[in-house]
């Protein structure tokens, strides 16, 4: 073995990572203009939204309870007891409107709509299907992904808004139950601290993380491989890209928001 | 009407289609033979442009596929995949009835759905299964469903893929007729594939023989038995011995 080997090796990956940076960035640009161009398909547009937005409801909101009641809990006990009555609803309320909640939103829809969407049309792709569509004259970037893009966009900022709301209440019931403080100050303090700007950047950080979910889904579905082995492997890196992603982009978009 | 010229197709180092030339004449019907695995599904994703050719020309009344308005283009064939390919989130009338549904040739859906049971019943499907969902069908159903599908908008130009294979000798019986029903009264211009000599004569006004990635072999479905060529013997008459071997 030469010892220049592993340099090569490195190279390769390197090229094949960029062309793949590529490649999805052209989907998404293609994907983009297929949103705004018609036909649009209602029906498709439609299904998407009840997949991706309200049958995501119980585990975005089931997330978002968990953490705001574990939230509390440590913002409590890490030291801030002076005063804690006011600092444990204004920390969890600022932790899980602007980073927690559409993070976390984010990753669960991840886990469940990215796999799916790629499971879905990777199954697709393997039995023709998308082949099938072509010949009847249908894009599939226009019936497929389209819509999936353009409803995760719309449908996880919602699912996020409701995921603050949740978030807040579970740490309101643990300062209540465990911490005992008082309800209409723990609420007041919630309200007079927030912002709207808190607010609306994690509604945006959902849309962002939304696309990125039904993007990854469907690029790694259509690019799946023959056989139920190339549909799991579509599957998994649908879910790894996704995540991945959703960090990447939560950090950016937090340093454009935020960074002073 | 269609034409293709030393058409090349290699995934990887297997080297698939090594030069095909191939004319169909409008209103005809060309059966392709072919041991498994020698490309002729890949031959057909070609000319439909689902899948690119590395080298060569196909032309389907004197233009290039790839040029022009590829909808237009599409919106003349109808194509039977070897799987069916049936959406499986649709129910079997909204199959049939795909390009019915939208798109340019969209109606309304009372007479889609018409237009779709009417169909089923000519591939031997009852009115019963239409709400049916594919996952529900047998497979030679669902062939059939797919066979269905491809002659919906009753399209000029139409592609089989092994519309026999997984049917009762009767049923196959029925299929064959009706292509050839559609080649003969529609006028439509028909390739087929398949592997069953039954279709092939019963389908069939001209047959090509593919092997080793290239046409070995083509002419009228009569010249057939008396082709001469030790490669169409060999298939037609299903001999383990002979020019083609046995493992690919
Ligand atoms: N998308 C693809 N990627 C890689 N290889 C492919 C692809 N499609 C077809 N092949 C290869 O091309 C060859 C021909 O496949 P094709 O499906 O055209 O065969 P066929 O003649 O239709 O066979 P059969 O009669 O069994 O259907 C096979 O070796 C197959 O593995
Ligand atoms: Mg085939």
């Amino acid at each position: 073995m030469s010892p220049l080997a592993p340099l090569g090796a490195l190279g390769r990956a390197v090229l094949r990572l960029l062309g793949e940076v590529g490649a999805v960035a052209l989907y998404a640009l293609s994907a983009v203009s297929h949103v705004v161009r018609p036909p649009f398909y209602a029906r498709e547009f439609g299904v998407a939204l009840i997949q991706i937005g309200w049958l995501s409801l119980p585990v975005v909101g089931l997330t978002a309870l968990f953490t705001g009641g574990a939230l509390a809990l440590q913002i409590y006990a890490g030291g801030a007891r002076f005063n804690a009555e006011a600092v444990v609803p204004q920390i969890v309320a600022i932790g899980i409107v602007r980073e927690l909640g559409p993070v976390l939103g984010g990753l669960m829809v991840a886990a469940r709509v990215a796999s799916s969407i790629a499971a879905e049309i990777g199954t697709m792709k393997v039995t023709e299907q998308i082949d099938a569509l072509v010949t009847l004259s249908t894009d599939p970037m226009k019936y497929l992904t389209a819509p999936r893009v353009l409803a995760a966009t719309l449908a996880v900022p919602v699912l996020v808004a409701v995921g603050d709301s949740v978030g807040i209440m579970g740490g309101y019931l643990v300062g209540l139950a465990r911490l005992g403080f008082n309800g209409a100050a723990y609420l007041e303090n919630t309200v007079n601290f927030l912002e709207t700007w808190d607010i609306l950047s994690g509604l945006v950080k959902g849309a962002a993380f939304g696309f990125i979910v039904a993007l990854m889904g469907c690029y790694h579905g259509m690019n799946s491989r023959r056989g139920a082995q190339g549909v799991g492997r579509a599957t998994k890196q649908a879910v790894v890209s996704s995540s991945v992603l959703i960090f990447a982009a939560n950090y950016i978009l937090t340093e454009l928001f935020f960074a002073a | 009407m269609i034409e293709l010229r030393g058409v090349h197709k290699a995934f990887g180092t297997n080297r698939v289609l090594r030069g095909v030339d191939l004319f169909v004449a409008r209103g005809t019907s060309m059966v392709v033979i072919g041991g498994s695995g020698t490309g002729k599904s890949v031959m057909l994703k070609c000319i439909l442009g689902l899948v690119e050719p590395d080298a060569g020309e196909i032309t389907v009344d004197g233009t290039e596929v790839h040029e022009g308005d590829h909808d237009a283009f599409l919106a003349r064939f109808g194509m039977l995949f070897q799987g069916g390919a049936l959406f499986d989130s649709l129910p079997v009338w909204q199959n049939v009835a795909f390009r019915l549904l939208r798109g340019a040739l969209k109606r309304p859906k009372a007479e889609a759905r018409e237009i779709a049971v009417e169909k089923l019943r000519r591939v031997g499907l009852s009115p019963d299964v239409a709400d049916s969902y594919p996952a529900e069908l047998s497979g030679g159903m669902q062939k059939r469903v797919g066979l269905a599908r491809a002659i919906a908008a009753e399209p000029e130009i139409i592609f089989f893929d092994e519309p026999t294979t997984g049917l009762d000798p009767i049923m196959a019986g029925v299929i064959n007729d009706l292509i050839r029903e559609i080649v003969t009264e529609m006028g439509a211009t028909a390739i087929a594939i398949t592997h069953d000599m039954t279709s092939v004569r019963a389908i069939a006004d001209n047959v090509a023989m593919l092997h080793d990635g290239v046409i070995k072999w083509t002419g009228p479905v009569a010249d057939l038995d008396a082709s001469g060529d030790p490669y169409v013997d060999q298939f037609i008459h299903g001999r383990a011995e002979g020019p083609i071997a046995a493992v690919r």
